[in-house]
């Protein structure tokens, strides 16, 4: 069920290279344009051409965070679409197809047919041009005014110059006018949500944030799903004056941006697990020499190279592992896109202020996602906090880098300046920088440094917020989540209470440090806690209770690469309150 | 940046601890070459950043009074890149090992060089791991017994001085460290030199490898400079540097100009170091990003 009074989703399926992102795109302008919201769920695969693509857009006017529970209109640019999911589509739906190259199957569940003949309207043997015959027949189904696909068109194809332009209409003007004559469209319209909105991906928000957080320096490795951070840099890092590295491997790239972070810049990378299995050693590095710098790590299936398209929340426990030693590191797993790009200026305080690396955590979902963002609500000039920051130089000597402080902060000098000459080293060392690791190893010594790094952790929770129970206080059922399923789980909860199973839900951001006590005040006093993660072995569900001892009455977890639909976490809670299972693991319907 | 008001010498560029390195390690005299040659380059100790990887060599930033990051293992170079793009104007010279350079941090080795980013890699080659008591290294020879290799080595050493080359480095040169005064001059003309410079420094370990010692290179060293040598011709500079007999050459064997990745990176154009620079966007600049979301 949706939250707003228009909720209508559409899919769009192809093969790979048959440009299935185009009428996506343009697509979702029109209707951001329009004031409403928007969720897009990309399902792919790590092929150039071939496979199949299935984009689900959901269109509402109320907030929308995740991609639905059902298809309204399936537009396939294959037959091998067809065949895969014409059986999802029950009556009242619509499906539209080429005729010339697409046939309906026998798994009829009553959608209506809507045929277009492209070859016969548009004369043209362009075989993208069936996607723009096919948009309009869309936009027409919809209820979307011709004039706007035509302004779109325009706009989208303008650079590439007239002609393209006039092709583009004239072929969308066909296959609107086919669709008129022939088919019927949506009875409900999608409503004018006034104030135009924006679209952007997780990946898109936190390089904006970091640059809006002042990064200065951004390397990266290729790797999906990470990749579109590096993307949005290096389109905007000339403009905004953001040094943008392509390096050798994942490991140059995190001792790069340790190395820059040191000389005194933001620094920021991105990869996926596997990239980011090499960069684990200098996290450890960054701890040891105090260095701020912050790791995105957009969590894809795994092990090994698994399933490099799809989804999943199954590297928390490399990341509270990550390097060797036992030492801390911020970890925070953003809740949605608009929260991934706070996040960005947030951690980048804490870095500096606390001296520390930080890992981002994402995932696929949020971080490839599509998603409606009012503009008003991003703040590209947020609060820059650097911490005891030594900017001057001085003429006084006897600076100790590493000096032992009650808070264990101390004040950190940018290299260059006279005054500061000082060591940062991996080894462990004094208060003066001085080695203390080989030719005469101190355990004093090697008590107060560890402690010193140590006592600086004791003091982040107070900067950071809580997580907050949303919902009645005395819900029968709370839901429990982290990271990327919070806009899921949000529609689930109000499903659920709408079916007179009260619930209400606990979504957690901050991994480490971690509200232990806060969490605890709230679960202890639930009825019956359901723990719902993106993985196997429940790995949140561990942590929590190796940091509080809490045990859940039951869990809800998906593991098949894809992400969870509300209506999986509504029927895996009714299964337990009904006593079926403690842990449901729900049947993914949508096959791509 | 260099400032020549104040005259420094090798002495003032001591750092706060003694080296922990065996009597006689070939290391002291690179050390020793190091601080000789910032001090007669009018350099402050400000001014200049020392990193390291991890090793014996690579303890070297904790004896010299510079700015220091003393890093991971194989990692000084992409440290020391980060360090010189987010501060161009800082001098930075990377030290260490042969296996630390050429062995784990081999990759990035090559990638510096293609990058002609302006570094001075000063490295200690002493053809043997010595901090874990002795295997074989990447330019360990043919045929060398170690712990690791009991029976002797089978396999062919890199040659860093034609690597280098091969890869892009624009200033490769091959020193020994019992010859100081030769080391400390060309560790000048590298920091001088604009883009990335490697010396190989044959800077025996003498308790671990009893191969190639003092002694060892003292009878086959010829200096490059000594006979006709012309620095800008590569393919020449390549045959002697695969010299590994009873001749083994030192000195620059190669020099070219082409430009440094500071140079080429356009957001150093203008504005001075980044780490330096006022955070934040401009008002324009953000809300340029924000209507092409529209």
């Amino acid at each position: 069920m949706g939250l707003g009074t228009y909720d209508f989703a559409l899919a769009i399926g192809g093969e790979a290279g048959q440009g299935i992102a185009t009428p996506g795109d343009i697509l979702a302008r029109i209707i951001v344009r329009r004031g409403l919201h928007l969720s897009t769920y990309n399902a792919y695969q790590s092929i150039v051409r071939g496979g199949h693509i299935f984009l689900t857009m959901r269109i509402s006017d109320a907030e929308v965070e995740n991609h639905g529970d059902k298809l309204d209109l399936l537009m396939c640019l294959n037959q091998d679409t067809m065949d895969r999911h014409q059986r999802l589509m029950g009556p009242g739906t619509r499906i539209v197809y080429n005729s010339d190259s697409i046939s309906p199957g026998t798994e009829d569940m009553g959608a209506e047919l809507c045929g277009l003949p492209v070859a016969e309207l548009t004369q043209s043997r362009n075989r993208l041009v069936q996607n723009t015959v096919g948009m309009a027949a869309v936009a027409f189904l919809m209820g979307i005014d011709f004039s706007v696909l035509e302004d779109s068109l325009t706009l989208r194809f303008q650079r590439r110059g007239q002609e393209m332009v006039d092709e583009n209409v004239g072929v969308a003007k066909a296959g609107y006018e086919y669709a008129r004559e022939h088919f019927k469209p949506f009875e409900q319209i999608p409503p004018d949500g006034g104030k135009p909105l924006a679209v952007w991906s997780g990946n898109e928000a936190m390089a904006m944030g970091g640059a809006a957080a002042g990064v200065k320096f951004y390397a990266a490795y290729p790797m999906s799903p990470a990749t579109g951070v590096l993307h949005w840099m290096a389109a905007n890092a000339r403009n905004l004056g953001i040094m943008v590295r392509q390096v050798e491997d994942e490991i140059g790239v995190a001792n790069m941006v340790v190395g820059a972070a040191q000389a005194g810049t933001r620094s920021l990378c991105a990869t996926s697990g596997g990239g980011f299995a090499l960069m684990t050693e200098s996290i450890g590095a960054a701890a040891m020499m105090e260095i701020p710098v912050a790791f995105i790590n957009v969590m894809r299936a795994g092990p090994s190279t698994g399933v490099p398209t799809k989804t999943e929340q199954g590297d928390l426990w490399q990341c509270l592992g990550a390097s060797q030693g036992d030492f801390e590191r911020i970890i925070v797993a953003p809740s949605n896109c608009l929260d991934a790009f706070n996040t960005m200026a947030e951690v980048f305080n804490l870095t500096d202020k606390y001296q520390c690396p930080a890992i981002i955590l994402s995932d696929l979902y949020i971080s490839e996602g599509r998603f409606s963002v009012d503009p008003d609500k991003i703040d590209m000039h947020p609060n820059i906090d650097r911490g005891e920051l030594i900017t001057k130089p001085s003429d006084t000597e006897g600076y100790i880098r590493y000096k032992l402080t009650d808070s264990g902060i101390s004040p950190r000098a940018l290299p260059g300046l006279e005054g500061y000459v000082h060591l940062a080293a991996t080894d462990e060392h004094d208060e003066d920088s001085t080695l203390i690791s080989d030719e005469f190893t101190n355990p004093h010594k090697r008590r107060a440094m560890v402690e010193k790094r140590a006592r600086k952790f004791d003091n982040i929770l107070k900067d950071i917020a809580p997580p907050l129970l949303e919902g009645p206080v005395d819900a029968d059922v709370t839901l429990v989540g982290w990271g990327s399923t919070d806009g899921i789980i949000n529609e689930a909860a109000a499903a659920l209470t709408a079916d007179g199973i009260s619930t209400n839900r606990l979504q957690i951001k901050w991994m480490v440090p971690f509200h232990g006590e806060e969490i605890m005040d709230i679960l202890s006093k639930a009825k019956r806690t359901i723990i719902i993660e993106n993985n196997f072995s429940g790995q949140f569900a561990r942590y929590m209770r190796s940091e509080t001892g809490f045990s859940a009455t039951g869990h809800i977890r998906k593991y098949d690469g894809e992400p969870f639909m509300p209506h999986h976490i509504v029927d895996g809670v009714k299964a337990q309150v009904n006593g079926d299972t403690d842990k449901y693991v729900p049947y993914q319907e949508i096959t791509v | 940046m260099a400032t020549t008001a104040i005259n420094l010498t090798a002495r003032d560029f001591k750092g706060k601890s003694d080296p922990d390195w065996c009597p006689g390690c070939g290391d002291f005299g690179v050390l020793n070459s190091i601080q000789r040659a910032v001090a007669e380059l009018g350099f402050r100790p400000h001014e200049i950043m020392t990193v390291s990887g991890i090793g014996c060599s690579s303890n070297l930033p904790g004896y010299i009074n510079t700015y220091g990051m003393h890093t991971l293992h194989g990692r000084s170079l992409p440290m020391a890149t980060g360090v010189k793009m987010a501060n161009h104007e800082m001098n930075v010279i990377v030290v260490g090992g042969d296996g630390d350079g050429y062995g784990i941090g081999g990759n990035h080795f090559t990638h510096t060089a293609r990058r002609n980013t302006d570094l001075t890699y000063v490295v200690m080659n002493n053809q043997i791991y010595g901090l874990t008591t002795g295997q074989i290294s990447p330019t360990s020879s043919i045929g060398m017994a170690t712990k690791s290799t009991p029976f002797g080595n089978v396999e062919q050493p890199i040659n860093p001085v034609t690597s280098a080359i091969m890869n892009g480095a624009t200033f490769v040169a091959r020193a020994y460290s019992g010859d100081v005064r030769h080391l400390s001059g060309i560790i000048q003309q590298a920091v001088r030199h604009k883009g990335f410079s490697i010396i190989d420094v044959f800077s025996p370990c003498v308790t671990f490898n009893l191969n190639n010692t003092h002694d060892f290179f003292k009878e086959r060293i010829k200096k490059l400079e000594d006979e006709e040598h012309n620095i800008s011709d590569w393919k020449t500079a390549c045959e002697k540097a695969m010299l590994f007999g009873d001749t083994i050459y030192t000195g620059v064997f190669y020099e070219g100009e082409r430009p440094s990745l500071e140079d080429v990176e356009p957001v150093l154009k203008t504005g001075g170091p980044l780490s330096f620079r006022e955070l934040g966007l401009g008002k324009d600049e953000a809300h340029k990003i924000i209507t092409g979301m529209m």
